[in-house]
């Protein structure tokens, strides 16, 4: 076989010349060479940075060291690491819960009607984030529509001390994430075999019982996914403390970009990019397990 | 009295499911009042007779007349559109080709490419703006509106490909395979029939990257440079001494422009089909 | 008959290290219709595909009226398909998609609005011209299709199981109206199917392949009646097969011992101890209720069963397929449990030389 296979070969009559390979060339010549020059070798970059040295005028030693990574390790650094991560979790698990059933309740629709209602969920993400993000911050001010309207109600004596604080940082990472954690549950839910659910409720068990051991099992890939759309992005996300955290709130996001417009420590900013990095696969690598790539893609 | 029984029965569960769906509406309006405040109170603010908008004081329509007067946002507003335009142009051409490469062909980088696509998309953007500013400054590229460009292209070509792929997945290869059969050679193929069938992913990428384009501030910020800072950069810079109702009113502008933008879209495409369905054309 | 239009010489294909088609020769005449027929990933779509142009032979030699087509393109061929998927261009219309190959070709447009005016005769479809594909039924957008590939005035028409999708009737109709193209027009058609009714209805010659290997290459009724291996005589039509050994011969007749009793067939260049499988079709199987002077086959009436067009007893025979006899008319001379005696008529029996490698079943 093996034999027949090579003598086969040798009598094709056809050669691969260029004009074979022309097609291919022509196609994925410029995306390939961009991906590789705008994103692998940057990347590659960021994590050899990650290990150099910062010298005195902000320029970078070619001279290895791990201490970018231990200094993330340092109280003040390791305190900003861990309230980003509670708040990304924070954002993800509300969004998650208020995302699920919204898309669920979109899903029930009729399929005109649930494209209109998902083009509503989209909307305003075509806002501009941070004049968004700015009237959260005029709603939360001492004088603003909240506290006005609470203590018109006589619900509060004394304006909520929420502005700049974390609480109305985390309304602004849901602000900005919630429409993308419908999208992905959106999509597995329409996709959720309903007969599997009659077919559960047939078989005597109970709506909870049928959720817990049907509907969410089957629609774990935009679980997962709804997590990698907010959960990733909203550690990064520096806009929302600049804008909603009045320089009191400060986040992993906003740290790194510092070492690079402010303070000019490229190796450590690089450091934790690698650590957004790490963590970015480790979820990719759960999701794997769950889901296929292909069905992360929603947009 | 057995009938009675089961009506009674009937009907309970009938209003457990009723007050379920009740329930469903509710929860579904609270999410998107919640979605829509930050919407609305941005509105609002745009007709606010208050220089710093920190608070309301009254109704006046001198935002508006003053963007299409005299306003300093124009510059910026120029410069974003001109990325836009310039990213999606750049991004749809590349990742058109490449959409149709990569489902068409087999090659042995593809699936190193294939995979890469994804890490703008999942990596946080704040890590990608940083990784293509430090590949500007090595590189000595100066900042400036063709590294925006490029910069945007990187995190808006991976959406296309994807978007166009999904379409070419679902279109018949033999198409492609009948129109070279009946001796269209491959440029012409690609022109006459892929493209054409192409054309509606082609137009929903076009709009996916030009949101993307036209609100990102992350990567944007780290290498625009000094001249070429684009609405969402110069907004970002504004924030620490407060929004003019300015930025609101010209926000909501650029709001209403694209929801018009999509109402036509929508109404044109209704009009193009119906006029295929009942198509008068005299051939003989 | 000159030279071959279509002429495959030693064609080898292979998909990775699937070897598809195995050092094939094939040579399709100028004006017939020859179907290519055999079960799916027999390759059969394989060879229209390389000929077409869409696949390249790993080895061997490919040409059409005696040019070789190795180095030309499938827009460079003079040989056009009809898809099984039909593969209308969904964006235009009838008229568009007809007058796709001359608009490519830069023909006047006066012309092709004359010969898109006659395709669309030929093939029926005249003020369908404005409609979408989607517009259309299955038989009709079959027709385009057709229509499309023959503007072209092809050498050869491709035709990969163009009727696949359409329902019975309609194939049955579609079938005749191919074949009366067919010959009005005087085209070589290379049809592929599964369908061996479908074959037999409208080919000059059937190639019936297996496993990358044209196994028979005859005219249909050579096929059914003298059928060359077990496979052939199995997937053509029905057929009672008994599997033994020459055991003697005798003048122009062979005894076969099978493993259900004697029988006998044409001798042929038989000898003595050849391994051989007996082929009997239904029809032509006879029987009797007392044994027969050579024959020493029989069987028990398991079932009769009326399948519309005929009646069809089969006969039990302990390890063995049962035995099939098919009749127009109703025989009342038997009943289920009888034992009838099998014979056949010389003419009727097929001795198919029992090979080792074609007999994996």
């Amino acid at each position: 076989m093996a034999n027949d296979q090579k003598y086969a070969l040798a009598m094709s009559g056809r050669k691969p010349g260029i004009r074979g390979k022309l097609p291919v060339l022509s196609t994925t010549g410029p995306i390939s060479i961009w991906m590789i020059i705008f994103v692998m070798l940057p990347l590659i970059y960021v994590l050899v940075i990650s290990f150099m040295t910062r010298n005195v005028y902000g320029g970078i030693e070619p001279a290895f060291t791990f201490e970018n990574y231990t200094t993330m390790l340092q109280p003040l650094y390791l305190k900003i690491i861990l309230k980003s991560f509670k708040l990304a979790f924070i954002t993800t698990v509300i969004c998650l819960i208020v995302g699920y059933p919204m898309a669920y309740w979109i899903a029930g629709k009729p399929p005109k009607t649930a494209a209109k209602l998902l083009m509503l969920v989209m909307i305003p993400y075509w806002t501009s984030s941070l004049v968004r993000l700015y009237s959260v911050n005029l709603l939360a001010m001492p004088n603003g529509f909240l506290n006005t309207a609470l203590m018109k109600l006589g619900i509060i004596s004394e304006p909520l001390d929420i502005l700049y604080s974390d609480t109305v940082v985390l309304i602004g990472l849901l602000v900005a994430c919630l429409p993308f954690s419908v999208l992905p549950l959106y999509s597995s839910i329409e996709k959720l075999d309903k007969s599997l659910l009659e077919a559960s409720k047939d078989l005597g068990a109970g709506p909870v019982t049928t959720f817990r051991r049907v509907t969410i099992p089957q629609t774990r890939g935009g679980i997962v996914g709804c997590i990698i759309l907010v959960f990733i992005p909203s550690l990064g996300m520096y806009y929302v403390t600049d804008v909603l955290g009045g320089g009191k709130v400060m986040l992993i996001g906003t740290l790194i970009k510092n070492q690079f417009l402010v303070t000019k420590n490229w190796p450590f900013g690089a450091s934790m990019a690698i650590l957004l990095i790490l963590i970015t696969l480790a979820i990719l690598l759960i999701y794997s397990k769950f889901g296929k790539m292909e069905d992360l893609e929603v947009v | 009295m057995e009938g009675t029984v089961t009506k009674q029965r009937l009907s309970k569960r009938l209003r457990r499911k009723r007050a379920g769906r009740i329930g469903g509406n509710v929860f579904a309006i609270l999410v998107y009042a919640f979605i829509y405040t930050p919407i609305a109170v941005m509105i609002i603010f745009s007709f606010n007779d208050q220089n710093n908008n920190y608070y309301w004081k009254g109704f006046t329509w001198r935002w508006y007349e003053k963007l299409f007067t005299h306003s300093d946002l124009m510059p910026y507003l120029v410069n974003t559109l001109i990325v836009a335009f310039f990213a999606v142009l750049l991004s749809l051409v590349i990742g058109v080709l490449g959409a149709v490469g990569l489902s068409r062909f087999e090659f042995k980088l593809k699936k190193m490419v294939s995979n890469s696509l994804y890490i703008p998309i999942v990596v946080p953007e704040v890590v990608l703006g940083i990784s293509i500013l430090m590949l500007y400054e090595t590189a000595h590229f100066p900042l400036g509106l063709p590294a925006v460009i490029l910069a945007h292209v990187t995190f808006s070509v991976p959406f296309v490909i994807i978007i166009m792929r999904g379409r070419l997945s679902g279109m018949d290869m033999s198409v492609e395979e009948a129109s070279q059969d009946l001796g269209a050679n491959r440029v012409v193929t690609f022109f006459r029939i892929t493209l054409p069938l192409l054309i509606p992913g082609i137009l929903s990428s076009a709009f996916m990257v030009l949101t993307l384009s036209i609100d990102d501030v992350i990567i944007t910020n780290f290498v625009s440079g000094p001249y070429s800072t684009t609405l969402p950069v110069k907004i970002l810079s504004m924030v620490k001494v407060g929004l003019k109702p300015e930025v609101n009113a010209l926000t909501t502008l650029m709001v209403l422009v694209l929801v018009i933008g999509i109402l036509v879209n929508q109404v044109v495409q209704s009009l193009l089909a119906k006029r295929a369905k009942t198509n008068t054309k005299v051939y003989f | 008959m000159t030279e071959p239009i279509v002429r495959l010489q030693n064609v080898n294909k292979f998909f990775g290290d699937n070897h598809v088609i195995k050092n094939l020769d094939l040579d399709i005449e100028e004006g017939e219709f020859l179907t290519l027929l055999g079960p799916s990933g027999c390759g059969k779509t394989t060879i229209l595909r390389m000929i077409a142009g869409f696949e390249d032979a790993t080895s061997g030699v490919i040409t059409v009226e005696g040019e070789h087509v190795e180095d030309k393109e499938a827009f460079e061929r003079d040989v056009n398909t009809v898809f099984q998927s039909y593969a209308l261009f969904p964006h235009m219309t009838v008229y568009d998609n007809i007058a796709y190959g001359l608009t490519v070709k830069k023909v006047p447009k006066p012309e092709i609005k004359e010969r898109v005016r006659e395709m669309l005769e030929l093939v029926q479809l005249m003020g369908f011209e404005g409609r979408r594909p989607d517009m259309m039924s299955g038989g009709q957008k079959q027709r385009v299709a057709i229509a499309r590939a023959l503007i072209n005035n092809p050498k050869v028409l491709l035709l990969d199981e163009p009727l696949g999708a359409l329902d019975l009737q309609l194939r049955k109709q579609m079938q005749i109206e191919l074949k009366r193209l067919q010959q009005k027009l005087n085209i070589t058609f290379v049809y592929v199917t599964h369908d061996q009714e479908e074959a037999m209805t409208m080919s000059d010659r059937i190639a019936v392949m297996r496993g990358g290997v044209i196994e028979h290459l005859a005219t249909p009724k050579e096929i059914y009646g003298r059928p060359k291996t077990r496979f052939v005589a199995g997937f053509i039509g029905e057929s009672n097969l008994f599997s033994g050994t020459v055991a003697s011969v005798e003048g122009d007749r062979a005894i076969v011992d099978t493993d259900v009793g004697r029988g006998m067939m044409p001798a042929e260049d038989f000898k003595p101890g050849d391994p051989v499988h007996l082929c009997v079709r239904p029809e032509v199987m006879q029987y009797s209720t007392q044994p027969v002077d050579g024959f020493t086959i029989s069987g028990q009436v398991k079932n009769m069963i009326f399948v519309g067009s005929q009646y069809r007893t089969l006969l039990e025979q302990p390890g063995h397929p049962d035995v099939k006899i098919n009749r127009v008319k109703v025989d009342n001379s038997y009943r289920e449990g009888d034992v009838l005696y099998l014979h056949w008529a010389l003419d009727d029996v097929t001795g198919i030389r029992a090979k080792e490698d074609s007999d994996g079943e």
